[in-house]
């Protein structure tokens, strides 16, 4: 568990946090490489199926980052996302699964040194959980 | 539309504890409208029931499928190919669609959904009753506002003096279908229509006779 890396997906809005994480690079800001970025067009195009596959292929973490609140580009697809996060947290939590595993959060598009915070932070509380158990079956059935 | 929700998780793993092969339908129609039970929903069931199988160290065999419609023995056929590979089936349809499957398949079926009431789109997610399918439809004389479904009491002469602000008493939440009818009766200018008493209903076309039935000898 010591060794623990955690894989973590961040599903990043083009016109917000992608453009942040890529801000973050430029200005030499460095941020876990445990996360995965998958740039989407918005938010608003991140379905519950996604975060759930997601964990069930065995990421042990995904958020969602998306424009600050009143910001969207497409109007309110951060806020259609916010509500599929809760309700993949109301699924995980129904299952007995920890519903910190899956997270929405909001940033602007030049706010590169908050995207490497919320990464690392991000990051830390998934490495405390430990990993996802999907994987231990997994690995398992390769096993076998 | 028939609406639907889906039941609580742990009621479906429950009801499929015993199985390890899952077909697990959904339906294209009423259901996917509502959001309960359409091929979204079907995978996101089944995504839900494989992590709560892999927590427990397990892994479950789950087939998706969803039907054209489920209430149709000739696309319930369709099944047929799948049946025999399986233990249990779950479906995601309404309880017309569960019990299409359970007469045609000799094989356990578990609804997924809890069907609510015929309604209406109100606005994006929501759905409200707007029919109670009494067989003997009265909105011709009521203005448009069915008195059977949207008056908690079902009154034929409403309203009763429960009515507050125009408001029905269960509450502040729900019209009062009585309220509504004497609006529009008025905005049509006939609301000379509501001095007219409406007389006792026959509630037997309403299901009171036992379950119904149509039989079109046109079609049949
Ligand atoms: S089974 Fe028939 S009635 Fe039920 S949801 Fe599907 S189409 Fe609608
Ligand atoms: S009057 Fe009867 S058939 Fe007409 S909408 Fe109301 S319940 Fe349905």
């Amino acid at each position: 568990m010591e060794n623990f890396e955690p894989e973590i997906v961040a599903f990043c809005c083009h016109y917000c946090a992608y453009t942040a994480a890529d801000m973050a690079g430029s200005k030499r800001i460095s941020y876990p490489s445990n996360v995965k970025i998958i740039r989407v067009p918005c938010t608003g195009k991140v379905d519950a199926i996604h975060l759930m596959k997601a964990l069930e292929k065995g990421a042990d973490g995904v958020y969602v980052a998306g424009c600050l609140e009143g910001d969207c580009h497409f109007k309110n697809g951060n806020l259609r996302a916010k509500a599929r996060v809760a309700r993949v947290q109301k699924f995980l939590e129904d299952l007995g699964w920890e519903t910190e595993r899956v997270e929405m959060l909001n940033m602007s598009a030049g706010m590169g040194e908050h995207f490497a915070k919320t990464a690392r932070e991000f990051t830390e509380k998934i490495k405390t959980l430990g990993p996802n158990p999907v994987k231990e079956v997994k690995t398992a059935s390769k096993a076998v | 539309m028939i609406t639907a929700e889906q039941k609580p998780i742990q009621e479906i793993i429950g009801y499929i504890a015993p199985y390890g092969k899952i077909l697990l339908v959904g339906c294209n129609e009423c259901v996917t409208v509502c959001a309960a039970g359409g091929r979204k929903e079907v995978g996101l069931l089944a995504s839900a029931l494989h992590l709560n199988s892999l927590k427990q160290g397990k892994t479950i065999d789950i087939k998706e499928i969803t039907l054209e419609r489920q209430c149709d023995p000739e696309y319930v056929e369709e099944l047929i190919s799948y049946i025999n590979d399986v233990d249990a089936v779950v479906s995601m349809a309404c309880g017309c669609g569960v019990q299409t499957i359970a007469g045609r398949y000799n094989t356990p079926v578990f609804p997924a959904v809890n069907t609510k009431f015929m309604g209406a789109s109100k606005s994006q997610g929501i759905w409200e009753e707007r029919c109670q399918g009494c067989g003997d439809c009265m909105l011709g004389i009521t203005g448009g506002i069915c008195p059977v479904a949207r008056c908690s009491k079902s009154l034929l002469n409403g309203p009763c003096g429960g009515t507050s602000a125009g408001q029905c008493e269960i509450g502040p939440d729900t019209d009062c279908a009585w309220r509504l009818i004497w609006e529009r009766l008025v905005e049509l200018g006939i609301q000379d229509r509501y001095e007219e008493l409406n007389e006792a209903k026959d509630w037997r076309p309403a299901g009171g006779a036992g379950p119904r039935r149509i039989i079109r000898e046109d079609l049949a």
